[in-house]
């Protein structure tokens, strides 16, 4: 399936890229975000990347479907 | 109303009508982080998300404080030293509900809303923040 994915802030720069999109065998949100973090050497585990999923905040075990964008969420700093 | 704003804030005026007590918080841009010096700093936002979910927060502080109206306006860009990067602005009846819902919007911003901050120091390095492990919700 294909699947969009957007990258913000330090991950964005650590992927050198804003959007891609690209095939995937990737069952669920947290399969993706363990293969994208281990691919691209992010410097933060999983654990602390958040995801949203067209658009609304998304759980790990979410299962992921063909066209979906993921939007790659960095440990947030407002304020 | 929660809002970013990519130009300067400008205050508006909230719905004070019944208030007892009204609250303002300026978040401002320190001269440095850490005891290092900072130059500027970067805001960035997952714009839609940061929205929604700004706005969910709000909502749920005019509920959990009744208070009588709240509103956030956030920056994002590059932001020179002594800047307004966020205000809140809370009315309530009584003081003590405009307080504590003015701190708890502050605090659930910073753990909730997709906004990224980027430090820039005098020495010309830069740094996306990363908090610390313990600040979640």
């Amino acid at each position: 399936m294909t699947v969009n994915v957007r990258y913000f802030a330090l991950l964005r720069d650590q992927r050198g890229l804003e959007s891609e999109s690209f095939e995937s065998n990737s069952a669920t949100v947290g399969d993706l975000v363990a293969h994208l973090a281990q691919t691209h050497q992010f410097s933060l585990p999983p654990s602390r990347i958040r995801t949203a999923v067209n658009g609304e905040f998304a759980d790990d075990d979410q299962v992921l479907v063909d066209g979906d964008t993921i939007v790659l969420i960095p440990p947030v700093a407002g304020g | 109303m929660f809002k970013l704003a990519s130009e300067p804030i400008v205050s508006t005026t909230l719905n004070q009508e019944g208030a007892g007590g009204f609250v303002t918080f300026e978040g401002k841009v320190r001269n440095q982080a850490e005891g290092r010096p900072v130059n500027r700093l970067e805001y960035e936002a997952y714009v839609e998300l940061a929205e929604s979910e700004g706005r969910k927060l709000v909502q749920e502080a005019i509920e959990k404080f009744s208070l009588i109206s709240a509103e956030v306006i956030h920056r994002i860009g590059v932001l020179e030293l002594g800047e307004t990067a966020v205000l809140i602005q809370v009315a309530s009846p009584h003081r003590r509900e405009a307080f504590a819902g003015c701190e708890w919007i502050i605090d659930q911003l910073k753990v909730r809303v997709p906004i990224w901050k980027k430090e820039h120091f005098a020495d010309g390095d830069s740094v996306w923040v990363v908090p610390s492990e313990e600040n979640k919700v």
